[in-house]
């Protein structure tokens, strides 16, 4: 994710400029042109196979990637695209655009209940309202076909009865086996191997009853079975309005995306359709979201702070003793201290959630002697537990990092502060602090980023909770912002992409002002 | 020089992209000659069922004729990848689940009613109220799982019929535990739900075809009834928050209690361990029937099937029969949804889990989603005793509820 232009690194050898490898015919030119037609293959077959399902938009992409992989590297003057082009379109594809979609999902009421389009949504409310006649019978029913056009023949009372889509069921002559027609004179009977390659048009037949259309029609839905069923819900796709055939009810589309009756109504499924900035409004005026909301903000701004602090500072404090050529052993112990990081992070954290369990975690148990503290639900101490788990988890990085800083800070510097008479502490909080900060803010900004948006450590410890108590909606003292998303979201039963997706774009944008503050920071620290 | 270089390489890739386009050819060849063939059916199942689906399907397709893809998807998935693939057309013609997905599926339009006509008949009624939303079917069960009353006869072997007794029993037999019930920090209100009903306080009205109406029932004097007993329990130890699913089964397994509410999923290791159980149904505490939730297993057709018949023949006449009904239940554990069935089944264990089934499927409606969120945290602020007025917590979960359904 992050430096991806690195990705493939300036040669050493200096052979740039006039000679460049665009016009080199050394080995290496057969092993590019062999690259570069396997590229070419590979992403005209993308292409082709992208055309053939109809996406159209990743048919263009490739084709400009393609064609712009072509002219880079074939073109004797782009040098530094040759090294930034694999690393921009890994970029366009992989975070552009899921950004661009979040952003546009954002501005949609995509969720539950609006999770197509609107034909989609006509569709399906036609076919969940076309119910069987009540107190109808079912039949046996058999398929058969005149002249291309496929009909129905069941027994009723006893009589082979056929029909099709036009020509209502009527008596005609047949034969039967007492419960199934098994052939009517001047049809053929269908196998089922015949019915298959015809599905859609058996399941969408519908043969009128009898000359009363209020009657229904029989129609199957495996082929075998026959029943007569009639829509309840009818569309009237001039006035784009669904009517209720037994009230006589009419309910036309809103602007978000449902039919709905005069008196307020909703029919379901609805389809998905822009909302404006209703989303990002709703976190704020919404009284079931906008009080917790702030509580989450300022707990995930105290908490990605605290994260960072105090694993930074107990991170430089370790690095700063095993630095002194004093500590014996100190290979064993950093390699040791490490340990922490080299754990799966979430594995770690629900080792952690058992361990700080109230009546059977180790910690409670073993360590102290069977006290019971509830150290996940008790809305204090789980926010102490979940920033102490952060450290064990977070410190080795900070050790690491600090360490390798503190190992390429110049010497003479310090030495001269001491020869100044500088005491050990003044030139720590004079000398090294401030070198220190200069190659370790980036870092430590990222970190708080990375803990802004720690998901998985919140999710797996305490999942958010202990919950407010009689709070409206289900979100804890422990959730952070992108947790509480999760949990409003998609935890609550009815998922809201719309939703979680304006609330993430929120974060995004939180994150991005924090991180340009901090480095514009971090310049004045370099000028030191 | 440059010139010819650049011409011989355009050549060279040309030939190599044209290579490329005869290769990809092919598989565009075979999906224009789709419609020839197009007895194709696509079967979604999770990790657990996909080899009796696999057996199953290759039978089917013997039978019918007709080529059967299995795909395995993972179980925390493939409800929701469901309901986002079908729209865009890549969904599978049928999908294998859990009845309670039906509200989510029929809200977002990616599943089709299923006309059963006399076969219905042959279904338990649980199980077809469980696929029943707004009035019409939208799956065929298989399989039905329930929680019940386990006990260990090693310990104990003559069951009181009220759950105060129950716990008294404890007295003379002296285990750790009287009765295990699950919970965990965030609760666990699946396994109180006998208990609940039991005080008469359904989550929601049952319709007359045995699916939910969105009316709230469990509120009133009953559901504050069954509040103050959660904190009479909680004050007596009987129910702990700290003891999860995991702690439960093995101080079951320790023989550290006499009973447990739990399913057939663990039925499996305890007899596995040799240890002599019985299957009861949950003893009444509040004086009605305890009723624990049914949970039912069955099929789904999707909407955008575009071989719907073959997917509805496969899912009521093949999916249905007793004998298919039968091998799935042996596969999965799990009793028959089809009555002729169950009555084959031979498993004493199977056939009691089924005998303390009710008649109260798990709600499938989209408004059960709110109710999880806010009933598992209450009934353990109940237990903890964090609540000071137990009917006054229920109630403001109630309310948070409504709010929530209410939007």
């Amino acid at each position: 994710m992050t430096d991806v232009s690195l990705a493939s690194p300036p040669r050493a050898d200096g052979k740039r400029g006039s000679d460049s490898h665009a016009r080199r015919t050394g080995p290496g030119w057969y092993v590019k042109i062999v690259l570069m037609a396997a590229v070419n293959a590979l992403g005209l077959y993308g292409v082709w196979t992208a055309v053939v399902v109809g996406s159209w938009g990743v048919a263009v992409f490739l084709a400009l990637a393609v064609a712009a992989a072509d002219w880079v590297y074939f073109s004797r003057r782009m040098l530094p695209a040759k090294y930034l082009y694999p690393g921009l379109v890994l970029l366009l594809a992989f975070q552009l655009f899921v950004m661009l979609y979040t952003a546009y999902v954002a501005f949609t009421n995509y969720g539950d209940g609006h999770n197509s389009t609107k034909a989609d949504a006509v569709a399906a409310i036609s076919a969940q309202n076309e119910r069987r006649v009540e107190g109808s019978e079912t039949f046996p029913l058999t398929v058969v076909e005149r002249d291309g056009e496929l009909g129905f023949a069941i027994l009723r009372d006893g009589e082979v009865a056929v029909g099709d889509a036009t020509a209502p069921l009527a008596p005609a002559s047949g034969s039967d086996d007492g419960t199934q027609v098994t052939g009517v004179d001047g049809w053929t009977t269908l196998e089922f191997a015949e019915l298959i390659s015809r599905s859609a048009e058996i399941t969408e037949l519908r043969v009128p009853f009898s000359d009363d259309p209020a009657a229904g029609g029989l129609r199957t839905q495996d082929g075998s079975l026959g029943f007569v069923a009639a829509p309840v819900l009818v569309y009237d796709a001039a006035a784009d309005t669904f009517t209720n055939t037994n009230t006589g009810v009419t309910y036309t589309p809103n602007d978000h995306g449902s039919f709905v009756s005069a008196d307020g109504d909703q029919l379901t499924p609805g389809w998905r359709v822009g909302v404006g900035l209703e989303n990002f409004t709703a976190i704020f005026t919404e009284d079931r979201l906008a009080g917790p909301f702030l509580q989450v903000l300022v707990w995930t701004f105290v908490f990605a702070g605290l994260s960072v602090i105090t694993t930074f500072a107990l991170g430089l404090f370790l690095a700063m003793v095993f630095n002194d050529p004093r500590v014996k052993g100190r290979k064993i112990y950093r390699s040791l201290l490490i340990l922490p990081y080299a754990f799966p992070a979430f594995l770690a954290t629900l080792v952690w959630r058992g361990m700080l369990n109230e009546k059977f975690g180790w910690v409670n148990e073993v360590l102290l002697g069977g006290a019971q503290i509830p150290w996940l639900t008790d809305p204090w101490l789980a926010k102490v537990s979940v920033l102490a788990v952060n450290l064990w988890l977070g410190f080795p990085y900070m050790f690491l990092v600090t360490t390798g800083a503190l190992q390429s800070l110049p010497g003479d510097v310090l030495e001269s502060a001491r020869v100044d008479g500088a005491s050990r502490w003044r030139a720590i909080r004079s000398i090294t602090l401030p070198l220190l900060m200069v190659s370790t803010a980036p870092l430590l900004i990222s970190a708080f980023a990375f803990n802004f948006n720690n998901f998985a450590l919140i999710y797996m410890l305490t999942g958010g909770g202990p919950h407010f108590e009689g709070a409206p909606v289900l979100v804890g003292h422990t959730d952070i912002l992108i947790s509480m998303v999760y949990s409003v979201a998609f935890d609550s039963g009815v998922k809201q992409y719309g939703l979680a997706s304006a609330v993430s774009l929120l974060i995004f944008v939180i994150v991005g002002l924090i991180s340009w503050l901090g480095f514009r920071r971090t310049r004045t620290l370099e000028e030191l | 020089m440059r010139r010819s270089i650049l011409t011989a390489a355009t050549a060279v890739t040309a030939t190599l992209a044209l290579a490329a386009c005869s290769g990809g050819e092919e598989p565009a060849a075979e999906e224009s000659a789709a419609p020839e063939l197009e007895g194709s059916l696509t079967v979604w199942v999770d990790e657990t069922r996909i080899d009796i689906f696999t057996e199953l399907a290759e039978e089917y397709s013997a039978e019918r004729g007709i080529d059967m893809e299995v795909v395995q998807k993972a179980s925390g998935d493939i409800r929701q990848e469901f309901v986002q693939q079908v729209p865009t057309g890549k969904g599978p013609d049928i999908v294998v689940g859990a009845h309670d997905w039906t509200g989510e599926f029929v809200t977002n339009g990616v599943v089709q009613p299923i006309e059963l006509g006399d076969k219905a008949s042959g279904f338990s009624d649980v199980s077809l109220a469980a696929f029943t939303y707004d009035g019409a079917v939208y799956g065929v069960p298989y399989a039905v799982e329930n929680i019940a009353l386990v006990r260990n006869d090693d310990l104990v072997s003559d069951t009181p019929d009220t759950f105060d007794d129950l716990v008294a029993q404890n007295d003379d037999t002296g285990a750790d535990y009287p009765v295990i019930i699950q919970q965990g920090d965030e609760g666990d209100a699946y396994h109180l739900y006998p208990l609940q009903t039991s005080f008469g306080a359904p989550v929601f009205e049952q319709n007359a075809d045995g699916s939910y109406s969105p009316d709230l029932a469990l509120g009133g004097d009953a559901g504050d009834a069954f509040a103050d007993y959660l904190g009479k329990l909680g004050d007596e130890g009987v129910l702990d928050p700290a003891i999860d699913g995991e702690k439960a089964k093995q101080l079951f397994l320790d023989g550290k209690t006499p009973y447990m509410v739990t399913g057939p999923w663990y039925a499996s290791e305890f007899t596995g361990a040799g240890m002599n159980i019985s299957v009861l149904p949950v003893p009444s505490a509040g004086g009605e029937p305890a009723e624990p939730f049914v949970g039912v297993q069955g099929a789904f057709v999707s909407a955008k099937s575009e071989n719907a018949l073959v997917a509805n023949d496969f899912v009521t006449n093949f999916l249905g029969s007793t004998d298919v009904q039968l091998r799935l239940a042996e596969a999965g554990g799990r009793a028959p949804a089809s009555i002729e069935a169950a009555g084959q089944v031979d498993d004493a264990i199977m056939q009691q889990f089924s005998d303390a089934a009710g008649s109260a499927p798990m709600p499938s409606i989209p408004e059960m989603g709110s109710v999880w969120q806010f009933w598992g945290v209450t009934e353990v602020e109940l237990i903890q005793g964090k609540a000071k007025d137990p009917a006054k917590a229920w109630n403001t979960m109630v309310g948070n509820i409504q709010d929530a359904i209410a939007g």
